[in-house]
């Protein structure tokens, strides 16, 4: 999908104005602790995965997620995932009255026990592949343009580009699929873009690696 | 509009109307039974003082000093780094890519904040902005720049977009001048910047000066 979170190669971003890293914390405000704690925790109720949750975030209108700081972002995105999942409704979350204090379903809510196990392990993306992967090593590869309206990994400013396959990454997850709720595997490749073939203004001394799923990619023309 | 403009640090005063939504938020899945205080400040504990680029910093050092344990980490560093205790969230699939005399390695997000996390903790705030997503793929050179380092113009600039669920740590090169230094010492040159490519491992001289 377009969204103002496909940012690679916009312009007029302005400087970068890096906070020294010794004096940067990593919490700026303590709401922001608390929205990157809610979302982890909430996560953990196994009612959407990582892909569901980035295209909550990235659903808003593009110049409110440009505008918005990076935690409130995060909240944004909470806040639609908990309505569209039925863990709260409109009126508990925005007036704050009619608060119903059970939920309909029986949900395992972790102690801080189950949560650090959960993120000591994490959740590999990897699956069994059902076939045999399309392209290899040296292949050049054409990235499709993306006509989906809904979740994507595939940048904007690599659409339209033709790269070089650099490595099989095997059969993982695929992001568009997953935030939709299907668990598919496709497979995963790391393709390697010169930088002149990205950007006119760009030389031969740079270089652009993308992890691609299959289904992004066609073959070159030549 | 509340919200700070993309030229200010993500960190300017937040709103207090942003505080007290948050605050009602928290309070109503407290309330709700969908999330338990306790495991809140548990995850906030684990990355705020736990999981930090001193796990990165270990794996740096000890890939400069033990060339079994390099190898094993350039072959499949999810493993390797996890004989050294460090897995789990944002670290499932980890890959280092390596600093040599001709090429410099700069890791970004374009799309989100994607991040390893078990090596480096949660990710800066210029990390995740608009500026660094947008320019660290297509003027690396520049990017650099604004962060002080000059490569020299033969290298070679290579970004990592992560676009998928595989994590990238730079291993920079070691600085000259640490023949007979230990994997301790050594961890001291390491700086968070360094691994995720913005900058160079820091020279003993500039430790020095850092430590005045």
């Amino acid at each position: 999908m377009k969204g103002g979170h496909d940012l690679g190669g916009q312009l007029e971003m302005g400087p970068i104005n890096p906070e020294p890293e010794a004096q940067e914390p990593v919490f700026h405000a303590d709401w922001e602790r608390r929205v990157f704690a809610l979302t982890l925790a909430t996560g953990m109720l196994g009612k959407w995965n990582i892909d569901e949750s980035r295209h909550a975030r990235e659903r808003q209108d593009p110049l409110t997620y440009v505008q918005n700081s990076y935690y409130e972002n995060w909240l944004e995105g909470l806040e639609t995932l908990l309505l569209e999942k039925g863990l709260v409704d409109a009126e508990e979350l925005v007036l704050a009255t009619n608060i119903s204090s059970q939920t309909k379903e029986l949900l395992s809510v972790p102690n801080p026990t189950l949560a650090t196990k959960i993120l000591a392990s994490g959740v590999p993306s990897t699956m069994e592949a059902d076939s045999e992967p399309l392209y290899y090593i040296g292949d050049s590869v054409l990235v499709k343009a993306s006509e989906t309206a809904g979740h994507t990994r595939v940048p904007k400013y690599a659409q339209g580009a033709t790269g070089t396959v650099v490595a099989q990454l095997g059969c993982h997850n695929f992001p568009d699929s997953n935030a939709q709720g299907i668990h598919e595997g496709k497979f995963l490749y790391r393709v390697s873009f010169s930088g002149v073939d990205l950007w006119s203004h760009s030389s031969t001394q740079t270089e652009v690696l993308i992890d691609l799923w299959e289904p992004y990619l066609g073959a070159a023309a030549n | 509009m509340p919200h700070g403009h993309h030229h200010d640090h993500d960190h300017t005063e937040p709103p207090s109307d942003l505080e007290l939504r948050v605050k009602a938020l928290e309070s109503l899945l407290v309330e709700k039974g969908l999330v338990k205080p306790e495991t809140l400040n548990s995850i906030i504990e684990t990355y705020e003082h736990k999981v930090g680029p001193r796990n990165g910093a270990h794996v740096v050092a000890k890939a400069w000093t033990d060339p079994e344990f390099k190898q094993a980490l350039m072959n499949d560093a999810t493993e390797a780094v996890a004989s050294l205790g460090y897995c789990g969230r944002q670290g499932e699939h980890l890959v280092v890519v390596e600093n040599t005399n001709d090429t410099h390695n700069l890791v970004v997000c374009t799309l989100c904040s994607c991040y390893p996390w078990t090596v480096l903790g949660l990710p800066p705030a210029w990390y995740k902005s608009a500026p660094y997503r947008s320019r660290a793929v297509s003027d690396p050179r520049a990017v650099l720049k604004e962060f002080g380092t000059e490569l020299g113009e033969k290298s070679t600039i290579r970004t990592w977009d992560s676009t998928s669920e595989m994590r990238y740590l730079v291993l920079p090169q070691r600085p000259a001048g640490t023949e007979n230094w230990s994997e301790q010492d050594l961890q001291k040159l390491v700086s968070r910047n360094a691994m995720i490519g913005v900058e160079l491992a820091r020279s003993p001289k500039q430790k020095d000066e850092d430590g005045k």
